[in-house]
């Protein structure tokens, strides 16, 4: 689904997002709540100067438009991985990216992420992955690294990392796998519209994906290891 | 005070941090014989992933997390180990950060300790291990906006890159060596998706001029740039635990300008010199070849926003 598409299945005709270059963003109306929009289309790869732009929406929402809640659309190829990028200090614009989306959170906007296309590892940490909560549409894709080069960084025979692909949600591409690991809550299906406005209705705003994803059995340790660092002697 | 001692030629007797192991840095960094370990080595905690994989585990999953005193100071602290999958960061190993943060947000120490050396998500367990650094990442703002001093220290071969340079960049303090390396993607990946042309890996010159804490320094992504010395970590660690600065809009708001600034004056720079010279800080011919303590005279560009 097109960002067009989606804007006009969340919203009807309630929004004025728009895209500058791959930059999404705007101002939507759901059940008489404004929403903050931001974020990004065309697969676009997250570049200093394009966390930047995502990181002025989300800074002029806490400005102008205390407790306006924020909707990140994420569709991304993943960081940019340019020297010019990397010289300027693209993780640095990245974690103030993150640090804004946070700030957001804590001064009491609902921040919610939908990966609507796809979403790569470095474009992701910093935007959905980041919000309150984080969905997807059952068609979208998120992963790491595709698994040839998986493969070729680990040194792992590819056939080896596909087998494992099947059973194993820790290396599969797929909503569903982030779904079973609790770092998505769940997927969109049906009623957009209805999706959102409950998200923003029961997205909790505490860090609860550790549990979600012991409790869907996707991930199994993560919970139980950070309780035993709180209790060890 | 500190500023005296860091003038001071290193000494011949100094223990290079790059050379340490993360359990060394952790005894020679912190007050003596005070680290104490939660779910050391004997717990046997390794990640079910790389079993699966037939891939050799580690009993702490290639990070050791504890508490431990620092001039005194309660601190908590935990340190990666670049030796064990160049400290990348699997489900086990990211729940014992989270688990440290959260642990710092009950009991309050001082400041919290982050030695960091890692290439980011270890990607035998790619999609936990993504996951896990946002967990990170959201449990260390969580213990910053909470008033606890974040101090992370880059001094390690092996760098820090992926998700754990976003980490250390949420932090209120980062502390580098000139040995040291803060950025996002590696080299390798860089000149395997773009041309040797793009980044050379194998030219060290440049990849440290673009990655490096003498670059880092000079722009003002690291607040202090040391030697590669053990007790030069200490001392700036230990001028690091005031260092605490909230996360307000204003001051998210200053960080905006200053890097809408950078990209500006910045213009198409691919290499260090030439982005120093556009930025305009202060004898950029010579800041690739001065001594560490010559450069910590030269006046800064973007001073990092406090």
């Amino acid at each position: 689904m097109n960002w067009s598409e989606l804007a006009t299945a969340l919203f009807g005709a309630d929004h004025d997002i728009r895209a500058d270059g791959s930059l999404l963003h705007g101002t939507a109306t759901l059940a008489r709540q404004s929403i903050a929009v931001v974020g990004t289309t065309d697969h676009a790869s997250i570049g200093y100067a394009l966390a930047l732009r995502q990181a002025e929406v989300v800074l002029a929402t806490m400005a102008h438009h205390p407790g306006r809640a924020v909707l990140l659309l994420i569709d991304t190829q993943g960081q940019q991985l340019r020297r010019h990028d990397e010289l300027l200090g693209i993780n640095r614009a990245m974690a103030h990216l993150g640090c804004c989306i946070d700030l957001a959170r804590r001064r009491g906007h609902r921040v919610i992420g939908l990966v609507y296309d796809q979403a790569l590892s470095g474009g992701f940490i910093t935007s959905g992955l980041i919000a309150d909560g984080c969905y997807a549409l059952p068609q979208a894709e998120i992963r790491v690294m595709r698994l040839p080069a998986m493969a070729r960084v680990t040194k792992l025979p590819e056939a080896l990392l596909a087998e494992l692909s099947q059973a194993n949600p820790v290396f599969a591409p797929g909503v569903d796998n982030y779904v079973a690991m609790g770092g998505v809550r769940s997927l969109w299906r049906g009623d957009l519209a209805a999706a959102l406005r409950q998200a923003l209705a029961d997205t909790p705003t505490d860090d609860t994906r550790a549990v979600d994803g012991a409790q869907r059995g996707g991930r199994r340790l993560a919970a139980d290891v950070a309780q035993a660092v709180m209790d060890a002697a | 005070m500190n500023g005296m001692n860091a003038m001071k030629p290193a000494l011949p007797s100094r223990i290079s941090y790059a050379e340490c192991s993360a359990r060394e840095r952790l005894a020679r960094l912190l007050d003596a014989d005070t680290f104490h370990e939660w779910l050391p080595p004997a717990q046997r905690l390794t990640s079910p992933h790389l079993a699966q994989l037939g891939v050799p585990g580690a009993f702490d999953d290639g990070v050791a997390i504890g508490c431990a005193r620092l001039a005194g100071h309660e601190v908590f602290v935990a340190a990666q180990e670049g030796a064990f999958m160049g400290g990348g960061v699997g489900e086990v190993h990211g729940a014992k950060l989270v688990g440290l943060f959260r642990r710092a947000l009950r009991d309050r120490p001082r400041a919290v300790l982050l030695l960091a050396e890692s290439g980011g998500v270890r990607l035998h367990e790619a999609n936990a291990g993504l996951i896990a650094v946002s967990e990170v990442m959201r449990a260390l703002l969580d213990a910053r906006a909470a008033g606890i001093a974040v101090i992370v220290l880059i001094g390690g071969a092996n760098g820090c890159f992926g998700g754990m340079g976003i980490v250390a960049r949420c932090a209120d303090h980062i502390v580098m060596s000139d040995a040291g390396r803060l950025a996002m993607s590696g080299p390798e990946v860089i000149e395997a998706s773009h041309g040797v042309e793009e980044f050379d890996a194998r030219d060290r010159a440049l990849v440290w001029r673009v990655t490096g804490g003498r670059h880092r320094y000079l722009v003002g992504d690291c607040d202090q740039l040391v030697e590669d010395d053990v007790a030069a970590f200490r001392d700036a660690a230990i001028v690091a635990l005031d260092s605490h600065r909230p996360l307000t809009l204003p001051a998210l708001q200053d960080e905006h300008a200053l890097l809408q600034r950078r990209l500006h004056d910045a213009g198409d720079a691919i290499d260090a010199p030439v982005m120093w010279q556009r930025l305009g800080i202060a004898q950029d011919e010579r800041a690739p070849d001065l001594a560490v303590h010559e450069l910590r005279a030269l006046e800064r560009i973007g001073e990092p926003a406090r």
